[in-house]
C-alpha cells in the first residue's frame, strides 16, 4: 500500500517536473480549465442567487395564502357597471371552505391624505384585524385595527411608517388625525416599513406598501361606498368595486392547491365576466422550482461546454507532448517501462493539469460574490441608464455560492483530465519502442 | 525444466547442460510485413551465449544486426524460433513480461546514449529502478556508487548536455548496471566516440565482463571486436561466422568481396 502510494507520488512529482519544463504552455492549458471551473461555480451561484431572491418574494406573499384579486374585465360584455370580488363572494368563501383559517377582505383606494397643510398622495386600505397576521405586519407603535373598530365602523387608522414620517416629520402621530376628503381618522398605530413586493406574473402586479393607511373595511364601505371616481385631465374613470382582494389563508400547507381549485370553481359559478384572478404563491413556488431546475441545467450545459473546450486544450497539449517526447517514451520502454507505466505517466500529467486548473478555478469561484458585486457597482457607475432599465431581480443580484458546486467542479475537472488525457496517453503507450527509440 | 520449448519447435533444442548459458538463440527468424511484401530480416539464426561470455556481433549494414539486438533486448518478438534467457523462453512472453525482463534482467547501452535530457546524471542512472520496483531508501546510495564507479562522482547533478560524449556513455553504462543485470547489450556503444574515449568505454566493458557479466555488443569496428572473446558475423539475415574475433575479418572481407562482385555482375 505504502509502496504503491510512494510510487504514485513519484509519478506525480515526475509529471509536475515535466510540465514545468514548458511553464507557459502548461499555464495556458491550466487557464482553459480554470475558466471552465470558475464559470461552473459562478453560473451556479448566480442562478441560485436569482432563484432564491424570487422564491423569497413569492414566499413573502405567504406560502399558505390564496389571493383572489379583482381585475378590470377586458371582455366586450362588460357594461361598465360593478365588477370584481363581491361581499357575497367573500361570505361564500369564508363560510364554505373548511380548510381555511382566515379570510381577509381588502379594498384599496387611492386617496389624498392630509394633516393641516401637509398632504400626501397615499392609499387607503380597508381590511379586517386578520390583515396584520396574513400580511405579516409588524407594529412599530400603538396597535393594529381591532374587531371593535370594524363593528363600530370607527374612524380609526394605522399608518405605514413612510406616511407617518411624511405627515408627522416631528412628533408622534398616535392620537392625532389624518384627513381624507371630509372624514378624519384617528391614528391608533404605525407599522414598520414593509418591502415592496415584486410583480410575480398573472394578476400580482408589483406593490408598494409604503403609502398605505389601514382602516376598517366596514368603515370604508360606510364612508366611501363602492364607487370610485377618478378625474384626470382628459379622462374620467368610474369604477364600482366592492373589494380589491380577498386573501385566504389555508391551515395545512398540503391543502393549499386543492383549496385553490375549489376557490376557482366557486367563483366561476357566480362570475360571468373574467373580473377576478386567483394567485397561489405555492403554485408559483413550485413553478419557480421547476424554472430553477431548468435554469441550472442550462447553466450546467454552458459550463460543461467551456469545460469541454478546456479539455480539448489539454488533449491538444498532451498530443504535442507525446510527439515531442517520443524518444523519451522509447527510452523508458527500453529500460523496462510497461505500457501502463507510460499511460500512467501521461495520464497523470493531464490530470495534474486539470486538477490544478480545477483548484484555481474553485478559488476563482469563491471570489464570485465579491466579484459579481464589484462588476455590478462598476456597471452602475459607468452605464447607469442601461442598468436602470434592467429588472430589479438582475440589478440587485446577489450570487449565492452553492456548496456542492465546489466538489462538483473539482470532480468534473478531474474527469475532464482523465477523459481528454486517455487518448494521448494510450497513443504514447502504443508506440513501438524500437520506432520510438529511432525517433528524430 | 521449461515445458514451453518442447512441443512446437522440435528443432529448438533446449540449451545443452554442459555449461550455464546466459542466452540461447534457436533458429530465430524475423520477418517484417510491409505493404509491398515481406522482408526477411533474420533467418534461422542459432547460437549460444554462455554465462560470462563477451560476444561481438558484426556484419555489413542491413545484415540484421539491429534486428537481432532488438530481439535479444526483448524490444521485439521473433516471427519464429526460440530465445532463451537462462531457461525462460522470451520469444513467447507477453508485452508486460518482456518489459519485466528488460527492467530486471537486461542492461542496455545505446550508440546515441539515450539519456533523458531533463534529468540529472543521478536521476538518469536511477531511471530503470522506477520500472523494476526496486526503488528504496538505499537505491540513491547505490546510484551514487555507480556514478563514482564510472568516474562521474563529481558530476552527479549535471545534466547530460553538460557532459562530453564519453561521459554520457559512462552514465548510460552506470544506468545499465543499476538493476545489477547479468546480461548487458550494447548497440555500437563506441560508434559516436573518438578513439581515446572508445578505449575508455571498452576498458569499462571489459572490466564488467571480468566481473562475470555477460556482454553482447554490436559493432562495425574490427578493433572493438578484437577486444571481445568471440564474434558472430551476420550477412543478409543469416549467421555466417561464429568464432574467435580473429577469424571474423576474413568472413567480413568475403562478404565485402561478394558484395562488390554482385555489384560488378550487375
Amino acid at each position: 500500500m505504502t509502496a504503491a502510494l510512494a510510487r504514485y507520488s513519484r509519478t506525480v512529482r515526475l509529471s509536475i517536473k515535466s510540465l514545468l519544463l514548458h511553464p507557459m504552455r502548461s499555464a495556458l492549458t491550466v487557464l482553459g480549465i480554470l475558466i471552465g471551473v470558475t464559470s461552473v461555480v459562478w453560473l451556479l451561484a448566480i442562478g441560485e442567487g436569482i432563484s432564491q431572491a424570487s422564491q423569497q418574494q413569492i414566499a413573502a406573499l405567504g406560502a399558505n395564502n390564496i389571493i383572489v384579486r379583482t381585475i378590470k374585465p377586458t371582455s366586450d360584455d362588460f357594461d361598465g357597471s360593478g365588477y370584481g370580488v363581491t361581499r357575497a363572494d367573500y361570505v361564500t368563501l369564508n363560510s364554505t371552505l373548511p380548510t381555511i383559517d382566515a379570510a381577509v377582505p381588502i379594498r384599496e383606494v387611492k386617496a389624498e391624505l392630509r394633516r393641516g397643510r401637509r398632504s400626501y398622495e397615499g392609499r387607503l386600505v380597508g381590511s379586517t384585524p386578520e390583515y396584520e397576521r396574513v400580511a405579516r405586519l409588524k407594529i412599530a407603535e400603538g396597535r393594529f385595527l381591532t374587531d371593535i373598530d370594524g363593528e363600530r365602523q370607527r374612524n380609526h387608522c394605522v399608518l405605514s411608517a413612510q406616511v407617518a414620517e411624511k405627515l408627522w416629520p416631528i412628533g408622534s402621530p398616535l392620537g392625532d388625525f389624518v384627513q381624507v376628503d371630509h372624514e378624519f381618522y384617528k391614528v391608533v398605530g404605525i407599522v414598520e416599513p414593509r418591502a415592496a413586493s415584486a410583480g410575480i406574473g398573472g394578476s400580482m402586479a408589483a406593490e408598494d406598501y409604503s403609502k398605505d393607511v389601514y382602516i376598517p373595511i366596514r368603515t370604508m364601505w360606510q364612508r366611501l361606498g363602492d364607487q370610485i371616481i377618478q378625474v384626470q385631465p382628459g379622462q374620467f374613470r368610474r369604477d364600482l368595486i366592492e373589494m380589491t382582494q380577498v386573501t385566504l389563508r389555508v391551515g395545512q400547507p398540503d391543502e393549499v392547491i386543492r383549496t385553490a381549485d375549489v376557490v376557482r370553481n366557486t367563483l366561476d359559478r357566480t362570475h360571468t365576466l373574467e373580473d377576478y384572478a386567483v394567485t397561489v404563491p405555492m403554485e408559483l413556488l413550485e413553478q419557480a422550482n421547476t424554472t430553477r431546475l431548468m435554469f441550472m441545467v442550462l447553466l450546467g450545459i454552458i459550463a460543461a461546454i467551456s469545460l469541454v473546450v478546456g479539455g480539448i486544450g489539454i488533449m491538444n497539449i498532451m498530443l504535442a507532448t507525446v510527439t515531442e517526447r517520443t524518444r523519451e517514451i522509447g527510452i523508458r520502454r527500453a529500460l523496462g517501462a510497461k505500457r501502463r507505466d507510460i499511460v500512467g505517466q501521461f495520464l497523470t500529467e493531464s490530470v495534474v493539469l486539470s486538477i490544478v486548473g480545477g483548484a484555481l478555478g474553485v478559488a476563482g469561484g469563491l471570489l464570485c460574490r465579491p466579484g459579481a458585486l464589484w462588476i455590478r457597482d462598476l456597471l452602475e457607475r459607468s452605464i447607469p441608464e442601461q442598468m436602470a432599465a434592467l429588472p430589479d431581480i438582475v440589478r440587485n443580484i446577489e450570487p449565492q455560492l452553492v456548496p456542492w458546486s465546489i466538489p462538483l467542479a473539482l470532480g468534473i475537472s478531474a474527469v475532464v483530465g482523465v477523459v481528454f488525457g486517455v487518448y494521448p496517453a494510450v497513443r504514447a503507450a502504443r508506440l513501438d519502442p524500437i520506432e520510438a527509440l529511432r525517433h528524430n | 525444466m521449461p515445458a514451453s520449448a518442447s512441443n512446437e519447435m522440435p528443432a529448438a533444442d533446449l540449451p545443452p547442460r554442459t555449461e550455464k548459458l546466459a542466452a540461447s538463440i534457436r533458429q530465430l527468424c524475423k520477418e517484417y510485413r510491409l505493404s509491398s511484401g515481406s522482408v526477411v530480416a533474420l533467418r534461422d539464426v542459432s547460437f549460444d551465449v554462455p554465462e560470462g561470455d563477451f560476444v561481438s556481433i558484426m556484419g555489413p549494414s542491413g545484415s540484421g544486426k539491429s534486428t537481432l539486438l532488438n530481439l535479444l533486448g526483448c524490444l521485439d518478438r521473433p516471427t519464429s524460433g526460440g530465445y532463451f534467457l537462462g531457461t525462460d523462453d522470451v520469444a513467447r512472453m507477453s508485452d508486460d513480461q518482456l518489459a519485466d525482463v528488460r527492467a530486471n534482467r537486461l542492461g542496455f547501452v545505446f550508440q546515441s546514449f539515450n539519456l533523458l535530457p531533463a534529468l540529472s546524471v543521478l536521476e538518469n542512472i536511477e531511471l530503470p529502478l522506477h520500472y523494476s520496483g526496486q526503488l528504496s531508501r538505499t537505491s540513491r546510495q547505490r546510484c551514487e556508487r555507480l556514478a563514482q564507479r564510472v568516474g562521474l562522482g563529481d558530476r552527479m547533478d549535471h545534466r547530460p548536455m553538460q557532459l562530453s560524449g564519453g561521459q554520457q556513455q559512462r552514465v548510460a553504462i552506470a544506468r545499465s548496471l543499476v538493476n545489477d543485470p547479468r546480461f548487458l547489450l550494447a548497440d555500437e556503444p563506441t560508434g559516436n566516440l573518438d578513439t581515446s574515449t572508445t578505449a575508455e568505454i571498452l576498458d569499462l566493458l571489459t572490466e564488467l565482463n571480468n566481473e562475470g557479466r555477460t556482454i553482447l555488443l554490436v559493432t562495425h569496428e574490427p578493433e572493438v571486436a578484437d577486444l571481445t572473446r568471440r564474434t558472430v558475423v551476420l550477412r543478409d539475415g543469416g549467421l555466417i561466422y561464429d568464432g574467435p574475433p580473429t577469424g571474423a575479418r576474413a568472413a567480413l572481407q568475403a562478404t565485402a568481396v561478394r558484395a562488390t562482385a554482385s555489384e560488378v555482375h550487375r
